[in-house]
Formats: C-alpha cells, structure tokens, sequence
C-alpha cells in the first residue's frame, strides 16, 4: 500500500560556508575580474596558480606577480571521451601550462579541436567563462594561440 | 635504541573479481581466517589489528567500522585504521610493534575498485581548489606524466609495452591475477590508444579484492613461519602535491625512500612495484637504481589486478611469499599513493 509507505528526502549537502583564506581569496577575486596573479617561490620561481607555502622550504609567500593570460604547453594528454563535470564535453586535451611569466605549470584543458594540433611547446591563450564566482573553473579552458587549424 | 627484528610470517589474499555484490565484511572474514589458520594462531593471539581502506569507495563516512566485524571484537582488541593502502597500515603496524607493546600484528586491507568511477573517485584526492574541480582523472594525469618521459626520452612506448606484455604473461602464475594475455610487444603496440600517450593495456586493472598478512618479533616470528620475511628497513617519502612543481620524468620521492630502506645496500632478488600504470614501473626502477638482475613483479604486479588500497600490501604478501618458498633471499615491496607516484613506500625484506 503506496499511502502506507513513509517517504522522506534525503538531500546530501554541506550546509555552511567557509572561508578560503587570504591567499585564495585574493586569487579568486582576480579570476573573476579576468586577471592572473600568481606568487614568487623562495628560489624566485614564480607559481601560478599562486602557492601559499614554498612546496621545498614551505616558507610563507607574499610577493605577487601579475601575469598575462598566454601560456605554454609542457606536456599534454589527450581527452577522447570526456566524463561529465569536465571543462569541455567535446574531445580535449588535458595539459601542463606554463603560463608567460611564471615558471610552474598548472593543470586545465585545451579546446584543441583535434590532437594534431597540440604539441609541448603550444602556445595557448585564456578562454574565461561567461559565469565567473571565483574559482579555477572561471577559466572554462585554454584556446591554441593563432586557432585551431 | 635499538630496532626490534619484525618479520611477515604469513599471507593471504582474496581472488581478484569485479563487479562484487558481497560486503566488506563478507570477502574479508574468509581471509583472515585462512590466514589465522595457516600461521596456527587465534584471534587472542594478535596483539594488535590495522585495516587499510577507502571510505570514498563505499561513499558512506566511517564505513571502514563495519570491517571491524571481520575481526572480532570481544573481548575487546586494540585496532586501527588508516585511509590509505594496506601497505601504510602495514607500516603503522611496525611501528607498533617497535614499541614493545605487542609482539604480533595482523594487518588487513580491502577495496571494491569496481563498485564506482574508481579514475573519478581516486582524482578526489587532488587540490580541492585548483585541481578537483576540474574532474581529471587519474588516468589523464598519469597520460601526462607519460607524455613528458616519453619526449625526453626517458621512457618509450615499447619499454612500456615490454612491462605490460611481461606482466600479462606473469599474471598467468597468479591466482589472484585477473587481467592475463599472451600478447607480443608488437601486438600490444598497434592497440588504439585510450587516453594518449596511454593505452587500455598501460593502465590498471580495477579489481575488488582483499587481503592479510601477520607481523611477529622475533622469537615469536621464528617460531610461527619456517623461513620469516624480516623487515630490514621501511621509508615513506612524499613528492609536493602541487602537481606542476613535480619533476614529471623521475620520482624523487620514491630515490629517497628507496636509498632509506637500504636498497642499494646488496642485491634485490625480487621486487614487487605498486605501479599502476606501464611508464610508472620504468620510473620506480630508475628511481630505486634496480638492476637487470633483479626479477620485477613476478605476481604480474598492480597491473593484472588494482584492488585500489590493497594493491599496496598485495606487493608486501608477494614478495614475502618469495622468502617463504626460498624462492629469493632479499626482496623489495613497495606501494604508490596519490597521482602520478605522489607518495611512496619501500621496503626491504630478507630470509635468513
């Protein structure tokens, strides 16, 4: 008897907001105003996205680099059969960019239309997103500089 | 003070299978059974329990707990749990018998790899900021690290056919192996690629599984196995989790661990490498300076069967098993964890 059965939502959720702290913060904000910052390590390298702590002497970094929305591909891997909540639901690659000015790459994707057209040594270019609350997903993906031939 | 000699004095392990509609509970009880009656011990004989797994798998918090129904616990037992592979539980396990508190340990791990998205599950470990939102698998992240050994030479594509041909061919061996082919290299070779540079065969097999083994101190040890695997060192080593600040084309972490535990100390007759993917086991050799002459994972290793968090300890009960049947006098175990080798775990074993 359907009427008998007792039925409840069960909605699983995380019901408060945190704080992501002043490096994030600051990091966020920039996204969302289409800019990129990253921070010089201890050695002088700089990393973007931004590192809070040096990943060798874990020293606490303040200094900040603002940068352009160019890059360049240090290695890649090619996405044929994208799973859902990725950046692109068409076939992609996945890379390694280091963008102009810092020295670390950084992981996302690259709307490279076909995998002849990417390469370690690619130059690519910022595609932000329409819809920016501030997160690395206000970048949607990577164009290749000079399209996709 | 001096280190208390601590030795594996018995294994078991589950065959591999997918898509397992038992429980936790019910493919681990019949492990530890058969592993309690091979070394000839009860329960009120192990001094203390460590169980490795992964929550995330079960998607439920706190699910590892019901294991504990496994083991038994009344009258009560002194037991722990590590989020991680057997393998780390195994070295918490050490750690406690270095105490002097206890002189024999059962460790235990288990893993239903093929219950969920186990690529999507495992990226879940990455930077909740800059890396998790974009959903890369671990699959993609290990085709990276591939794509850099492979331009700087360090790696090639035959090389890693040759691992995943040599492992396909060993798996036949192993009972609790699941993926097993006869393929040449050149067969291998003009397979589609998956997820380039990677294909199907480069990656791990998920598998559901389990596994046990049983730690003793000295005295105790010799008296429980004919010939114990002795423990004559153990390291764990970290790489930055910031994925791009990673050298992609050699494992630091892993050199460390590996000059740690005393590796290059004399000549490792078998080593079993927790690498999960064909160019990760070409890693782990350079890394760990293993030679020609060495015998690398005779079971068919994490290849022909992933049960993610026991593939760990699956490489310690292998390599033991080796020291047992006189098979080899000094072996090496070890177990990966996290993205693209981020943590490593070695040890090296002897008979006496």
């Amino acid at each position: 008897m359907v009427g008998d059965v007792f039925v409840a939502p069960l909605e699983v959720a995380y019901p408060y907001k945190r704080t992501v702290g002043t490096l994030l913060s600051r990091f966020f904000t920039s996204l969302s105003e289409c800019r990129l910052e990253g921070t010089r390590g201890s050695d002088g390298r700089v990393y973007f996205p931004p590192a809070e702590f040096d990943p060798v002497t874990g020293a606490q970094l303040t200094e900040w680099v603002s940068l352009s929305d160019t890059g360049t591909v240090s290695t890649w891997a090619w996405q044929s059969t994208p799973v859902e909540g990725q950046p692109l639901s068409h076939p992609f690659a996945w890379a390694l960019i280091t963008i102009d000015g810092a020295d670390v790459p950084m992981l996302h994707a690259v709307d490279a239309g076909s995998l002849e057209n990417i390469a370690i040594g690619t130059k690519v270019k910022v595609r932000w997103a329409q819809d920016r609350p501030g997160g690395v997903t206000d970048i949607a993906c990577f164009d290749v500089v000079g399209g996709v031939s | 003070m001096a280190l208390r000699d601590i030795a594996i004095v018995g294994t078991a392990q589950r065959p591999s299978e997918v898509n397992s509609t038992f429980t936790s509970v019910e493919i681990l009880l019949p492990v530890i059974q058969q592993l309690l009656d091979k070394v000839g011990i009860e329960r009120s004989d192990i001094g203390f329990w460590c169980h490795g797994s992964c929550d995330y798998m079960s998607g439920q918090p706190f699910s590892f707990v019901a294991a504990v129904d496994a083991i038994g616990a009344w009258p009560p037992i002194i037991e722990s749990h590590v989020e991680a592979d057997g393998a780390f539980a195994l070295y918490e396990a050490w750690v406690k018998i270095q105490t002097g508190e206890v002189d024999v340990a059962l460790v235990f791990s288990n893993g239903k790899s093929t219950s969920g998205p186990i690529d999507q599950i495992l990226s879940l470990q990455t930077d909740p900021y800059m890396v998790a939102p974009l959903k890369p698998g671990f699959d993609a992240l290990a085709a990276l690290q591939a794509r850099a050994c492979l331009e700087a030479g360090v790696v090639t594509e035959r090389q890693m056919a040759e691992v995943a041909a040599r492992s396909r061919r060993d798996a036949h061996n192993n009972t609790i192996a699941f993926t097993k082919g006869n393929e040449s290299v050149d067969d291998l070779l003009a397979m589609p690629y998956t997820l380039n540079p990677l294909r199907a065969h480069d990656c791990a097999t998920p598998v559901d599984g389990c596994n046990a083994v049983v730690l003793a101190a000295g005295d105790v040890a010799r008296r429980l196995a004919e010939r114990p695997a002795w423990i004559r060192g153990i390291d764990h080593r970290i790489d930055t989790q910031r994925l791009g600040a990673r050298s992609m084309i050699e494992s630091s972490s892993a050199a460390i661990a590996a000059q740690k535990a005393g590796v290059a100390k004399d000549r490792i007759d078998v080593a079993e490498l927790h690498a999960p993917y064909t160019h990760q086991e070409l890693l782990l050799r350079n890394a760990m300076g293993l030679s020609e002459s060495t015998h690398i994972n005779p079971s068919g290793g994490a290849l022909v069967a992933n049960p993610a968090m026991a593939a760990g300890l699956a490489r310690f009960a292998e390599a033991a098993e080796s020291i047992f049947a006189g098979a080899a006098d000094r072996v090496l175990a070890h177990c990966t964890s996290g993205p693209m080798l981020q943590q490593n775990l070695v040890c090296v074993m002897e008979g006496e």
